[in-house]
């Protein structure tokens, strides 16, 4: 009977407890930010879409049309084509498609591209209501770029 | 545990859980054969997330299987990025310099305990309390901030590589690191507070959903699971693996092995976790994050290997056989959660509804590591 009682009187004050524990939360400070009104910085090394980087000299693009990138996605899910031009050694990029459907964002083509020539983007706003939307034809975007 | 005495008419139904019931955190079903509020059989259907995964590896070269591994257990998958990249380490003879087995530990403890603490929130979410789960979230923030500033994602992580990690911690993320202990430590009081010593929380927990030490064995069961019901099993103490032996730390064990007792050997372990990434901190040596002699096609020798983790469910084995070519021969993925979910058709026989559900978020289920 003693043990009962006091099992009721320790399990009210339990609960009281609980409830100081979130009155007092209620006056503290807000931790959440009214995204999109706000928005935290990005860390660098967020690993958003791959995108092509400019080379400061000639603001072209680094690539050099190996397909490593290509052959590493587990995914397939970049498309690199080139061409032979005149005067130019080597070959010249005429594609850099990504279907970002498939990617899985892991990071292996940045990792195996020889003169790093393409790297992760801070892009995260990424919300879309047509599938063509997320094949990127990042080609397109270095030149916007400039 | 209630006494069950099944109705002279013999008449059952069946109820269908899932696969779309909160309850269920995920796609799992759960066909119930009941007797009024009694549960006479629970029967748990898979199936509805399988990818395949291991079927997936056998045509991918074993690089291009890292990013898998983060998808199978989203709550820990750097502790299944680590399984995976050890278990080809060893087939390809690959050394691991200290720096990098000391960030892969840091980070994979931190990842633990941001799992166990989705846990929390999510378990008791399960039982009807709401705010328990805005504070746990609050914390986990913390780790993720963290762990992004280092691994560049959020969730899916692919951090591990073959001979090393991705990228190199900074001074940032060491104090980043050191604050979120003191931040955790402080707030672990409070949980309990709220939590742990509530009367419903406990009249909830105790003695409901025993599991004995004999089940555990019988059905493969690791983790928190079997530590909850006295058997003293943790991987990394006892197969240890990268630079666990260096560390001290504990393994909370509980006698009782009811719900209450898998709960508190989660909250146990949050402190042990916060425990071994300060001694990692403390003793963080300086070099390179990456061996300097990793082919850039891995081609294991001929031969049949096996590496096991620890991770925040339990036991995560892989075993791969390699044929000698850029490819597995054949990638088996041993996955704690399907073990532990397959005891629970036996452990929720003649309870109360209500009961078995507060087992279930006990086992800490997380579905598409089972469904693989």
């Amino acid at each position: 009977m003693i043990d009962y009682l006091r099992e009721i009187i320790s399990g009210t004050w339990s609960l009281f407890v609980g409830l100081g524990i979130t009155i007092r939360y209620f006056f503290k400070p807000v931790v959440t930010v009214q995204y999109p009104h706000q928005t935290l910085p990005m860390t660098p090394r967020f690993r958003g879409h791959i995108e092509l980087v400019k080379d400061e000299e000639t603001g072209a693009t680094k690539c050099i049309v190996c397909g490593m990138c290509q052959k590493a996605c587990p995914s397939n899910c970049i498309t690199v084509n080139g061409e032979k031009q005149e005067g130019v050694k080597g070959k010249v990029l005429t594609e850099y498609t990504l279907d970002f459907t498939k990617c899985s964002l892991c990071g292996l083509c940045v990792e195996s591209c020889p003169p790093k020539a393409i790297a992760f983007s801070k892009d995260y706003n990424l919300a879309g209501v047509k599938k063509e939307a997320y094949i990127f034809d990042l080609k397109k975007r270095l030149e916007a770029k400039n | 545990m209630s006494a069950f005495v099944q109705s002279e008419a013999n008449e059952t139904f069946v109820l269908n859980l899932g696969p779309q019931h909160p309850a269920t955190h995920g796609v799992l079903r759960v066909k119930l054969t009941m007797d009024g509020e009694y549960i006479v059989e629970a029967e748990p259907v898979l199936g509805y997330i399988h990818r395949m995964h291991e079927k997936m590896g056998e045509n991918r070269t074993w690089a291009q299987f890292l990013p898998n591994t983060g998808r199978m257990d989203y709550l820990h998958a750097l502790a299944f990025n680590h399984g995976y990249v050890a278990v080809v380490e060893r087939a390809a003879g690959i050394e691991v310099p200290e720096r990098a087995e000391y960030l892969r530990v840091i980070t994979s403890e931190l990842n633990r305990v941001s799992s166990h603490l989705l846990w929390f929130g999510a378990f008791i979410l399960d039982l009807g309390g709401f705010s328990p789960l805005l504070y746990a979230f609050d914390d986990r923030e913390h780790i993720l901030d963290l762990l992004e500033s280092v691994t560049g994602s959020r969730l899916t992580y692919c951090y591990f590589r073959f001979g090393g990690v991705y990228n190199d911690i900074d001074a940032d993320f060491v104090a980043g690191a050191r604050a979120f202990i003191k931040r955790l430590r402080d707030r672990m009081p409070m949980y309990h507070n709220l939590v742990t010593k509530n009367i419903i929380l406990m009249k909830r927990l105790q003695d409901v959903g025993p599991i004995s030490a004999e089940m555990c064995r019988k059905y493969g069961a690791t983790g928190p699971v079997c530590r909850g019901s006295g058997i003293n099993f943790d991987v990394r103490k006892h197969e240890p693996y990268s630079i666990y032996p260096e560390m001290d730390f504990d393994v909370p064990v509980y006698e009782h092995g009811d719900s209450m007792a898998r709960y508190m050997v989660r909250m146990d372990e949050i402190e042990q976790s916060l425990r071994i990434v300060e001694q990692a901190l403390d003793k963080l040596p300086e070099g390179p994050v990456m061996a300097e002699k990793v082919p850039k096609i891995i081609k294991p020798a001929k031969g049949d290997y096996y590496h096991a983790v620890e991770t925040a469910r339990g036991s995560f084995g892989v075993r791969v056989v390699s044929d000698g070519t850029n490819t597995p021969y054949r990638l088996k993925l041993r996955s704690p959660t399907f073990s532990n979910l397959s005891l629970y058709g036996e452990a929720c026989r003649g309870m109360l509804l209500p009961d078995a559900l507060a087992l279930m978020g006990s086992l800490d289920l997380v579905i598409p590591e089972i469904d693989r």
